[in-house]
């Protein structure tokens, strides 16, 4: 990124952290935690201990980062080298991103970005100009991408509370300021577990790993009673609503599965596990030493910010998370893909200079499609 | 530390303080070396361990959970205490491990049957507070089953490869996990075993009692049966194969995988600077930044921590296992090939 641009940027940020301080405060037990940030165009500076809230606005003045990260994990020393920390707990993170749901649409949103030319061209594996195969990928996530997210964030929600009695108020639903949601559960039971306890919870959570026999169906001596009810709580309940349909259909399909054999019944629990399995980034959740982005930063992979959803079904992030003002800039664009952001439509654009507000020019500028012109 | 009678200390006799225990039945061990009654006890301590050794669980004298003869009981404790003093004077760990573990998988039988007797709530709330109290499980009884809460299961679960053990794999409902007696039990097996194990590699070595040398030199020469080979073939097992060829095609690795083929190649002792060119055309490729990520997981920068290659569970986890049936069910990439020869001699 050229030297103009990462100053619009910065400019950007700066405006918005000046005029929206009450967006961004520290979370609970914040001498507890551990800091970091990144600046445009650097590596990032982690293991800082901030006391409260003026401590944080005035590292954000002082740097203008270009993201601001924070643990989940509560230390006795929070800014001492990793294994100094003494960790103490975590609170449950999950990561929800449109980027692993597998859609259809991603390919008609998607650009590639020749590393070698800079070449711009819609999704595709080799670049058309010089046929490098080093591309980088950029989406410009659509409403179908936040809607699948959202459905994965309530299939979510609905295991936390059901089959591991976290209350409702406990699960914070935050829009990642990119392509996803991320997902806080506080005061759980699952505070002090480690890395290997929290990945087991995300094979639970993605119906990853499990066997026949967990749904009835038995190598020998095979048993009809053993097969899911409709009534059952967790995996197996919700394992008789998805293959029986319905009650009276039940014992047919019973039938059909016992008839089909046993492996072919494996192969029906890994599909079950990419059709209701909630899709979670296994990582995410199992990296207890992480930070994460810090709610009511900007992302600068698009210049929206992480907020909090208090009302998921309604929440639209291209309106609600774009805080950037609409003074507007002339900007070099190559994006070849419409977007909508705060009501408005942007692009397509092939190599030209166009007007538009701050918050588009910094949308395509930190996607890398456009420059300052 | 829990009040026991008579009886439960022959089930659970690791839960007693052994020199009280001798102390409080009027017995040293000079005596047991001395006494030919008493010998008798040391031969069958021997026994309790070769036993052990083989990998059964040894047949005790109680029938059933109660005792058929008074004189058993305390015979039952000091075959136990004398069979650590034996393996404390050989100084054998492979039996100790072996010991301990074949004295957890017989505990747990108790334990089973103590948690499913219907009949008597007290022996019900023994296991239930040995369970706790050793292993900090909160059992709660629930109609006929065992219920923990799902943080409490998975600490220990984890430790297991068995797929039913799995979180997926079990009744789960309002944060807690179903379990029958077995399954309660044989979820702290593991644990029960290390302690037995931490119990006896703690206790004091005494110097060689007079009568005991026979039993501890036949321990000396039973422990080398169990000396063992391993023969590795050097073959790179499927997913970092897998790992090499999408590299190799230009394709992206995720994080994960640049984790899983770093540390395997290094605990395979492989330098870093062979290693970074395998990077080279990933879309991303900086060898500054290869380089500096390699000696971080080396331990040769940074913290020092040396990283260790992820276990096939976590690399499932992660969607990187591509196992064959040449895995053989191994538990980490880096067994892969390795062919155990138990030197019978």
């Amino acid at each position: 990124m050229q030297d103009v641009d990462i100053k619009f940027l910065e400019n950007s940020f700066k405006k918005y952290y000046f005029e929206h301080f009450d967006q961004i405060k520290v979370p609970g037990r914040t001498s507890e935690r551990e800091f970091g940030y990144q600046k445009f165009n650097s590596g990032m500076t982690r293991h800082i201990a901030i006391k409260d809230n003026k401590e944080l606005h005035l590292m954000i003045i002082q740097n203008i980062p270009s993201d601001i990260y924070c643990s989940n994990a509560y230390y006795t020393f929070p800014n001492l080298p990793m294994n100094e920390k003494d960790w103490k707990e975590a609170d449950l993170i999950f990561d929800i991103d449109a980027k692993d749901l597998n859609l259809s649409c991603r390919e008609n949103h998607t650009v590639s970005i020749c590393n070698e030319c800079n070449e711009v061209t819609k999704n595709t594996s080799q670049c058309s100009k010089c046929n490098s195969t080093k591309l980088e990928k950029k989406s410009l996530t659509c409403k179908n991408c936040i809607n699948a997210s959202k459905t994965e964030v309530s299939k979510l929600s609905e295991v936390l509370i059901d089959d591991f009695a976290i209350t409702k108020d406990n699960i914070h639903v935050y829009f990642s300021g990119n392509e996803g949601f991320h997902v806080y559960v506080y005061d759980s039971q699952f505070q002090e577990i480690g890395s290997r306890e929290r990945s087991e919870l995300t094979d639970y959570i993605s119906l990853r790993g499990s066997i026949p026999e967990t749904f009835g169906m038995k190598k020998l001596k095979q048993d009809r009673a053993s097969f899911p009810d409709f009534d059952e709580k967790g995996w197996r309940g919700r394992f008789a609503k998805q293959i029986f349909g319905s009650k009276s259909k039940r014992s047919k399909i019973i039938t059909e599965l016992l008839t089909n054999g046993y492996s072919s019944f494996q192969k029906t629990l890994d599909d079950l596990s990419e059709s209701i399995g909630v899709k979670i980034d296994p990582n995410v959740t199992m990296d207890i030493h992480r930070i994460f982005r810090l709610p009511g930063s900007i992302n600068s992979k698009s210049g929206l910010t992480k907020i909090q959803c208090n009302d998921l079904t309604k929440f639209d992030p291209y309106i609600e998370a774009s805080f950037l003002s609409d003074d507007t800039v002339e900007i070099f664009a190559n994006c070849p893909i419409e977007f909508k952001l705060k009501n408005k439509t942007f692009g397509p654009y092939i190599n030209e200079i166009v007007t538009v507000p701050t918050f588009a020019a910094v949308y395509m500028i930190c996607k890398k499609l456009a420059r300052i012109a | 530390m829990l009040a026991l009678g008579q009886d439960e200390i022959a089930k659970y006799p690791f839960l007693a303080d052994a020199g009280q225990y001798l102390k409080d039945q009027g017995f040293s061990l000079e005596q047991f070396g001395s006494d030919p009654d008493l010998k008798q006890l040391i031969e069958k301590a021997y026994e309790r361990i070769r036993v052990a050794a083989d990998g059964k669980i040894y047949k005790s004298d109680l029938d059933g959970d109660h005792v058929s003869n008074s004189a058993a009981l305390p015979r039952e404790v000091f075959s136990f205490l004398l069979a650590i003093v034996l393996l404390k004077l050989s100084g054998m760990h492979t039996l100790i491990k072996r010991f301990s573990l074949a004295e957890a998988r017989r505990a747990e039988k108790y334990l089973e049957k103590d948690l499913a007797n219907i009949s008597d709530e007290s022996k019900n709330q023994l296991a239930i507070r040995v369970i706790d109290d050793l292993f900090s499980v909160q059992v709660e009884k629930l109609d006929n089953y065992f219920v923990i809460p799902v943080s409490n299961y998975l600490k220990h679960s984890i430790n297991f490869h068995e797929r039913e053990w799995k979180l997926i794999n079990r009744h789960v409902e309002d944060g807690k996990v179903y379990l029958s007696p077995h399954e309660t039990v044989r979820l702290i097996r593991k644990e029960l075993g290390t302690y037995i194990n931490s119990k006896i590699i703690n206790a004091r070595t005494p110097a060689m009692i007079p009568g005991f040398e026979d039993s501890v030199n036949k321990l000396v020469s039973l422990s080398k049966k169990f000396v063992t080979y391993t023969v590795t073939t050097g073959e790179y097992p499927p997913c970092v194969k897998h790992a090499i060829e999408i590299l190799e095609k230009g394709e992206n690795l995720p994080h994960s995988g640049r984790f899983m083929l770093a540390t395997f190649l290094l605990s395979k002792g492989q330098p870093v600077q062979q290693i970074a060119p395998l990077f080279k055309n990933a879309p991303d490729y900086n060898e500054r930044v290869t380089l500096y990520q390699l000696n971080h997981l080396a331990g040769t920068s940074g913290s020092g921590t040396h990283y260790s290659c992820p276990s096939c569970e976590k690399l499932k986890t992660q969607n990187l296992c591509y196992a064959t049936s040449e895995c053989d069910n191994i538990i980490n990439p880096l067994q892969f090939g390795r062919k155990k020869n138990n030197a019978r001699r």
